[in-house]
């Protein structure tokens, strides 16, 4: 069975559980300059490049990885939010993104055929593609606004570039996550779509929008419902929504996707709001009943977190979901879904 | 239902942002300012659109820059970008750089099975990649569907296709063409009928598609009144939509409610759409002048010169070339003249030669002299029923002289020569056109018939230089004595006087273009002038004669050294395997496709207005006539492509080959076909090879050629149809942008070969960059300098299958119709255009037997290349 039918038989059965973030978790080891650089001969400081560790301190991630295994994570994802070849231009660390996506991608491949190998339960990598720090959809000139820092083939090859290593590292699926800007996301689409044909195997995709306000658009103005006319042709086998804000603020935009989407949905809220330090510190127990409250609503098929989650929240949330029925993925609307920046369906 | 287009299951596509269609938009975007252009698709959206078409195909603009720009524009205003876009293009390359741009879920309009299944479904995987649902046009290899049966067929085809290949039957919207009615061709009455049936019955049959159509195509006869325009598409809508047509591009503001249609208009309308009744057309086009709006200040100016005295109306007329009146004004001086030919040879000749004047001293151009030579030809027509009831003999038209005229044996090109003749007549001459093809002795019978006063003879293509030098020693042999005038495209003063002058005593005058032939055919019938012209012209051919002989010609390399000195072949650069080898045969192209490749700097030199396109419209000199040329030519274009006047064919071969030396053997079909090229001789400086097609062909292994001819068919009844209104004018417009299409199509299918059928090309260029032939590869055409053997085209339309493109060959290979092109493509990187100019015998004597024929014929064919 291929990994998305395997995904799909077991999310029919019970809710899945996805990890946590990276970044909560890599501040707490305190780590410095030299420890991320590691005898690597880089101009930039390369303090916060939390990518790099991957090769620089492997321990690091490997043991962060096991952590969420051990709270009950069955979809592992990659530390590779930032690693792609705009990001890294920021720690002039660009030539390093292959080593960085597939060393990633390896350490969590091995974390969970150890974990599978010991209890004999399925465990799925998700290779994470970041929005990067530049959009295609917005002009950084307010007096040109047709202007645009990139275009569309770049975002896609330096997608490409990422996607590649991660596939040789060994990843089930190709997660999108936190996706600001549609058409970041088509470019990591079509990348992926171009990275099957050449590879001749099936790179599943996971998508994953992020909100940027209250009115449940995400910066490239996109509504949930137009957000998903957008990105349906990947067939993805989760759609859904991270980051963002706290889960019950997520609530109403998760349910208008879940309504709608004929295919799974995933969704990874943060530990709450940051407070005015900028720490998360929602408890896990709040965070679980929040998620508890979508999975009674019948709302998602894979929960998990993002910022600030621990893997003491991915434990409560596993908790909470266990024992629970799945949302039911409803069957396709009929008529066409096409979109603007708001969804237009055109009856058949 | 209340209200057409307001149905609840009726999309509304916003028509206005496409430059084909909106005067505003294209103006605005042609002068970059995009700050307007994105207020037409405000307004839109609040007019109702509930999609954008977007569309910038337009000969002038970088169109994938200026797609790129305004849907990066648009996208930052909220209020336009809430709706999706839909992209507009004949071409591949803008319609990608749109998808490259656009957030949301758009549709790409269109992509067709015109270039058959493979390159259909690989543009199809591209618009599912891509994130966009897809309008399929009904247009399969044989060409646009116009029956309800062909269109039901290739729309259900498609759909097979797609489903079978992963689309979603809910991201495919057809279009089944909306086609003109009302035009007046029988054909075309049951277009309206043939689109909703078809609707109805794809729906059936294609489960989760949607229909779609651009409306404005339908009314297109009534262009100018927008009453009758609105009125017609509403009605085609109230039918259309029940059937299943849930999409359609509109003017988004401009659709009325059925019913507050004034009740008679409508009915008008209902009976042209469902094709209610044998008369419904002239019924519409009767009642269609009550609703014509009125332009105050067009009246105002109409009022003024109405009010002359009928003479000065008749030279008016005549000077500004309007046909509106003429007949009438004719009339009305016929009464006041004693006698009706008293009209011509007062005020009209008086017009006449104001025209003549104006033209003589460079103040009026070619395209208003053949206007108003349509005006006085129309009088004269008017005219003459009652000059003959007065028995009197034809002293309007006897004139200043009698000339034949034709285009020789072998060749089909007359807008040259046809020109000439209008020229002449408005000068006075009595013209006897012979035609094309015409052979030595029907020209000599003409002329001694007629007693005509000279003869001129026309001619395009190469081998006509040999049939007039045929034409010329037949009027020798039977002893004749007028004048013989040489004209056409590769004639030249050098050609006359070395080849055709020799060949008769009579006097032979180069005539160079049509501002010319006055002054010459008025010298020759003129008493004073007549032999210091002739002697003057004898002079100086000889002294031309004597020159030649004497400079001696460049100096030529054996041909052995010349092949010592080949092009040399760069493996690297060898192009792959064709994506698509074999033959493609393709029964019509979109004429719309063609309209924004066309190179229009041709066009205004086959009117001799010098400059390039386009510049030329803003020339202080021939502006003013370029761009009423210019709107002339778009009107007749945007008819001609709605009313469907003519079919684009063609085909295409892509064929394994080995070089052998200076040929190519061409494995084109079962059989391997030699092609002989020849190769330069001229001696070279250092470092420049002796150049031959052969030399872009892999000596050492298999390589790849291909060959290609398109024709634009179905002139004829239209050219019939000016004939009878006597309209040269029109005439030699639709002739000139026929031309214009066919070398349009050569380089549009040329593209097509190189990023698809053959693929080895990725291109994004803009049309500029296309005419200046940026790209890599090459197609070169027999009997044009890098492959100077005409005859070459028999063995290339032997390989295409005999008539590629529905093409037919003269004996003297010129192409019939007569708007065809044809050649062979190379796609290495180095190859390159260059002539072959003169050859030694040597090589003669190498190239017959490889041409497998015999060595007086090679020498008869390559007679220009061995002087």
């Amino acid at each position: 069975m291929s990994n998305s039918a395997n995904l799909r038989a077991a999310a029919a059965k019970r809710v899945l559980i996805k990890d946590g973030a990276y970044g909560t978790l890599i501040q707490a080891h305190r780590l410095q300059s030299a420890d991320f650089c590691a005898g690597l001969d880089l101009i930039k400081d390369q303090r916060g490049n939390n990518d790099l560790l991957n090769i620089t301190q492997p321990e690091v991630v490997r043991s962060i990885c096991e952590s969420f295994a051990e709270a009950g994570a069955e979809i592992l994802a990659t530390n590779t939010f930032n690693a792609n070849a705009i990001s890294q231009a920021d720690y002039a660390a660009e030539t390093l993104v292959s080593r960085i996506n597939e060393a990633s991608a390896s350490i969590v491949r091995e974390v969970a055929d150890r974990y599978s190998a010991r209890d004999g339960k399925a465990r799925w990598i998700a290779g994470a593609l970041g929005p990067t720090n530049k959009t295609l959809s917005l002009s950084p000139n307010v007096n040109d606004p047709a202007y645009r820092e990139v275009d569309f083939d770049q975002v896609k090859a330096v997608y490409r570039e990422q996607i590649d290593a991660l596939a040789r590292g060994g990843v089930d699926f190709i997660l999108i996550e936190t996706i600001f800007d549609t058409l970041n996301a088509k470019a990591a689409i079509m990348a992926t779509l171009e990275a099957e044909q050449a590879l001749g195997r099936e790179l599943p995709l996971m998508i994953s929008m992020t909100l940027t306000d209250l009115s449940g658009r995400n910066l490239s103005g996109h509504t949930v419902e137009a957000f998903w006319a957008s990105v349906r042709h990947a067939k993805p086998v989760t759609i859904g929504l991270n980051c963002s804000f706290g889960a019950s603020q997520l609530r109403p935009h998760l349910a208008a996707l879940a309504s709608i989407a004929d295919t799974l949905v995933m969704a990874y809220p943060n530990a709450g709001l940051p407070n005015e330090l900028g720490e998360y510190d929602e408890a896990a127990a709040e965070t679980a009943a929040q998620v508890r409250d979508w999975v009674e609503g019948g709302l998602v098929n894979v929960v998990g977190g993002c910022c600030g989650t621990t893997p003491q929240h991915i434990a409560a949330i596993a908790g909470a979901a266990r024992d629970c029925t799945p949302r039911v993925v409803p069957a396709a609307r009929d008529g066409t879904l096409l979109a603007g920046l708001e969804p237009m369906l055109i009856a058949a | 239902m209340e209200q057409a287009g307001a149905g609840a299951r009726f999309v509304n596509i916003g028509e206005r942002c496409n430059v084909t269609g909106s005067a505003k938009f294209k103006k605005l975007v042609l002068a970059g300012d995009y700050e307007g252009a994105v207020v037409v698709a405000r307004d839109q959206v609040e007019n109702g659109a509930q999609i954008i078409d977007v569309n910038v195909d337009e000969a002038l603009l970088d169109s994938e820059a200026a797609m790129t720009t305004f849907l990066k524009r648009i996208a930052a205003e909220p209020d336009i970008a809430r709706v999706p876009v839909m992209i507009d293009s004949s071409k591949w390359s803008v319609i990608e750089a749109g998808l490259k741009c656009v957030s949301g879920k758009p549709i790409v309009n269109s992509i067709s099975l015109k270039e058959g299944e493979g390159p259909f479904l690989e543009l199809a995987r591209k618009c599912r990649a891509y994130g966009a649902a897809v309008v399929v046009m009904a247009f399969d290899e044989v060409g646009q569907a116009d029956t309800a049966e062909r269109k039901v067929a290739i729309c259900e085809r498609a759909y097979r296709l797609l489903v079978a290949d992963g689309s979603d039957a809910q991201d495919i919207i057809f279009d089944p063409n909306i086609f003109a009615v009302a035009t007046g061709i029988d054909e075309h009455r049951r277009y309206a009928m043939d689109f909703i049936e078809a609707a109805r019955e794809i729906r059936r049959r294609c489960p989760g598609v949607h229909i779609s159509g651009g409306l404005s195509n339908l009314s297109f006869s009534f262009r100018g009144n927008e009453t009758v325009r609105r009125a017609m598409h509403s009605v085609f809508l109230y039918h259309a939509i029940p059937a299943g047509m849930d999409m359609g591009i509109v003017n988004a503001g401009q659709l009325d409610v059925y019913d507050a249609i004034d009740p008679e208009l409508r009915d008008a309308c209902e009976d042209v759409i469902l094709d209610r009744r044998d008369d419904a057309t002239e019924r519409l086009i009767a009642l269609a002048e009550r609703f014509k709006g009125t332009d105050a200040a067009e009246e105002k100016k109409l009022a003024e010169w109405r009010s002359l005295p009928v003479a000065e109306r008749l030279s008016y007329a005549l000077v500004k070339g309007i046909d509106a009146h003429i007949v009438e004004d004719t009339e009305e001086a016929r009464q006041e003249f004693a006698r009706p030919i008293e009209v011509i040879e007062g005020p009209l000749m008086d017009g006449m030669n104001v025209v003549g004047d104006l033209f003589g001293s460079g103040k009026m151009f070619l395209p208003q002299v053949v206007k108003s030579a349509r005006v006085m030809k129309r009088a004269v027509a008017h005219l003459i029923p009652f000059i003959e009831a007065e028995k009197e003999k034809s002293g309007a038209t006897a004139g200043k002289g009698r000339i034949v005229m034709a285009t020789v044996k072998g060749d089909v090109h007359d807008i040259g020569k046809n020109i000439v003749g209008v020229v002449l007549q408005c000068n006075g001459f009595e013209v006897i056109d012979l035609g094309v093809m015409v052979p030595w002795q029907d020209i000599l019978k003409a002329a001694n018939g007629n007693q005509a006063h000279m003869i001129g003879l026309s001619g395009l293509i190469t081998p006509s230089l040999d049939e007039m030098v045929t034409v010329a020693g037949e009027m020798q042999r039977s002893e004749m004595k007028l004048p013989l005038l040489i004209g056409g495209a590769t004639t030249s003063k050098a050609h006359t006087a070395l080849r055709i002058d020799p060949a008769y005593e009579g006097p032979v005058i180069h005539v160079l273009d049509a501002s010319r032939a006055v002054g010459v055919a008025s010298s020759l019938v003129s008493d004073t002038q007549r032999e210091p012209l002739i002697a003057t012209t004898a002079d100086d051919y000889d002294k031309l004669r004597k020159s030649r002989e004497r400079s001696g010609q460049s100096e030529l390399a054996s041909l052995e050294e010349a092949r010592a000195n080949a092009f040399p072949f760069d493996p690297s650069g060898q192009a792959p395997a064709p994506a698509y080898p074999g033959l493609h045969h393709f029964g019509e192209w979109p004429l719309a496709d063609l309209r924004a490749s066309i190179d229009w700097t041709p066009f205004f030199r086959a009117w001799e207005l010098a400059g390039n396109y386009p510049a030329i419209l803003d020339d202080s000199i021939v502006g003013e006539s370029a761009r009423s040329l210019f709107k002339d030519a778009n009107e007749m274009l945007g008819q001609l492509i709605a009313e469907r006047w003519v079919t684009p064919k063609a085909t295409v071969g892509l064929w394994r080959c080995k070089r052998e030396g200076d040929d190519v053997l061409v494995l084109a079909g079962n059989d391997w076909t030699r092609l002989p090229f020849l190769r330069q001789q001229v001696k070279k400086r250092e470092g420049r090879p002796n150049m031959c097609l052969a030399d872009f062909i892999n000596p050492d292994g298999e390589d790849w050629i291909g060959g290609f001819a398109v024709g634009i068919h179905g002139l004829e009844p239209h050219l019939e149809r000016f004939k009878q209104t006597i309209d040269d004018y029109d005439d030699i417009l639709l002739k000139a942008l026929a031309d214009r299409l066919a070398e349009s199509f050569a380089e549009v299918l040329h593209a097509t070969v190189r990023n698809r059928l053959w693929g080895y090309a990725d291109e994004h260029f803009s049309n500029e960059q296309l005419i200046r032939e940026k790209y890599q590869g090459i197609r070169p055409a027999p009997g044009y300098p890098a492959c100077p053997d005409h005859s070459l085209k028999t063995i290339l339309f032997d390989m295409l299958g005999g008539h590629p493109g529905e093409v037919t060959l003269t004996e003297n290979f010129a192409m019939l119709p007569t708007s065809a092109v044809s050649g062979f493509y190379f796609g290495h990187r180095d190859s390159q255009y260059f002539g072959v100019a003169r050859i030694g015998r040597d090589q003669l004597e190498d190239y017959a037997p490889r041409r497998n024929v015999a060595m007086d014929q090679a020498e008869r064919w390559l007679r220009p290349n061995l002087d």
